[in-house]
């Protein structure tokens, strides 16, 4: 049945040489940890990726719940969490998940960097990893503002702060990215909410596709 | 690949005829025990994510999401910490030549070099040897930066009152409270209020709201003090201390 479903869409789209070039990569023994179990350390990356997945659906979910309105957020979160079933697991997830990332990512780094796998050829996979670790932090730094209770207000306050001791264009950054020259209030959570879920998603995709793309390309880097 | 004269197509569209086999590249001739990604791999790395997705959800169920109370713009005296990844650029900004005057020092500068740093590493260290024990340099400065992370990670932790601020962030209970009862007057009168609210939902003090005391822990703690709370706060007659006590008591969550 399913081998007649692939048949009737290969005719028409011959999907088969697509399918071959996903599937078919080799897997050298010395990444492999089924062989040398200190290869678990090739495992960083994907997790960081694994991670990247929960991310994305719990925060789909939240986002069924979520009012990124300085009047209802608290309260959406508040009953998310205390209400809805099985809320606190969803929360919970892209709460840890938060965590979690930076420090499989900060794994999947020092990996790399200790093993000079960044060395030529595979230099510009480099600078879009160092790249994806920048809008990590800057996701886990805009999602911190948007449950909109106290240390949510107060560390963006500080690091509206930060921003703005940017030499030159340090005023513009922070209304920019506060939506005010002085207030940190309504605007502010609307912005760095359309930062989190439209605009750091959207790069990361773009960044983590890139990613994907050279590893396939250039294959993974040869033992030591 | 087929070219030129004689291609067919499926109908109008630009696909061809011809079906390609679809089997599995052989991996047999690569050097050592090279294995196919697909399928036997996959399931592999399946099972690695499984057992991952197993502890992540026993953490996730073990410690509940916080959440603080709603966020106050009016309360001044609370102290922001930010999320433990950031403790360390937070302390650096602790250190006197990191901040005030020279905060851009603290907060662009030694980040922005190190970031920077980290960005550019391929072309920083650009010699052809990848093994670690044959770039001193390298792996001297980065462990020297992972350390240092480290470092001022644990001083932020080791230096922030946790305590203090569990309780700063608490969401309050409110109560509904009478304040047509005369006992309320009382606390009013003593000045109670400056520091457990007016609604006694607790401000530089603690709640008072379903404290779980008794009526002679109350009238202790009101002449004496306790913690913070200096002695002979209290200044009314042993009538109203009575009358105070058994109000606060009252008050349920």
């Amino acid at each position: 049945m399913l081998n007649k479903i692939y048949n009737w869409i290969d005719e028409r789209l011959d999907i088969t040489p697509l399918w071959r070039d996903v599937a078919d990569h080799e897997v050298p023994e010395h990444v492999n940890p089924a062989h040398h179990f200190s290869a678990f350390v090739y495992c960083f990356g994907g997790l960081t990726f694994f991670v990247v997945v929960i991310q994305i659906l719990s925060g789909m979910f939240l986002a069924m719940y979520y009012v990124p309105d300085i009047e209802r957020a608290w309260d959406s979160v508040y009953y998310l969490q205390n209400q809805v079933a099985y809320g606190q697991i969803v929360r919970g997830m892209h709460h840890w998940g938060a965590s979690i990332v930076i420090v499989m990512m900060f794994l999947h780094t020092l990996r790399v960097f200790f093993q000079g796998a960044y060395k030529k050829p595979r230099e510009l996979n480099w600078i879009v990893g160092v790249l994806i670790f920048f809008v990590m932090l800057a996701l886990g730094l805009t999602g911190y503002l948007l449950p909109w209770d106290m240390k949510a207000l107060n560390a963006t306050k500080v690091t509206l702060d930060i921003v703005e001791s940017t030499p030159l264009i340090g005023g513009m950054l922070k209304t920019l990215l506060s939506g005010d020259e002085y207030i940190v209030g309504a605007e502010t959570l609307t912005r760095f909410f359309a930062i989190h879920v439209f605009f750091l998603p959207a790069a990361l995709l773009g960044l983590i596709g890139l990613h994907f793309l050279m590893i396939r390309k250039q294959g993974i880097s040869g033992p030591l | 690949m087929q070219r030129g004269k004689g291609m067919k197509f499926v109908g109008d569209s630009r696909v061809p005829a011809n079906r390609k086999p679809n089997i599995p590249k052989d991996y047999s001739e690569y050097p050592g025990k090279t294995e196919a990604f697909y399928p036997d791999f996959l399931l592999k790395e399946w099972m690695v994510g499984a057992v991952f997705l197993i502890g992540f959800l026993c953490l996730v169920v073990v410690e509940p999401p916080p959440l603080e109370r709603i966020a106050d713009p009016t309360d001044t005296s609370y102290i922001p910490l930010p999320d433990w990844y950031f403790l360390f650029l937070y302390q650096l900004l602790k250190y006197s030549y990191a901040s005030g005057p020279y905060n851009v020092i603290g907060a662009l500068i030694i980040p922005g070099l190190a970031f920077t740093a980290l960005l550019l590493a391929p072309f920083l260290d650009r010699g052809p040897e990848r093994h670690p024990k044959k770039r001193p340099f390298a792996i001297g400065f980065m462990l020297l930066a992972v350390a240092g992370i480290f470092y001022l990670t644990w001083e932020a932790a080791a230096h922030h009152d946790w305590e203090a601020s569990k309780q700063q962030g608490a969401i309050r209970e409110t109560a509904d409270i009478d304040k047509e009862d005369p006992a309320y007057q009382i606390l009013e009168a003593n000045g109670c209020l400056s520091c457990h609210g007016a609604n006694l939902e607790g401000a530089s003090g603690p709640p008072l709201v379903g404290t779980e005391l008794s009526v002679e822990e109350i009238k202790d703690i009101s002449v004496n003090g306790i913690g913070n709370m200096p002695a002979d706060i209290f200044q009314g007659t042993e009538e109203e201390l009575q009358r105070m006590a058994e109000f606060i008591k009252k008050i349920e969550k």
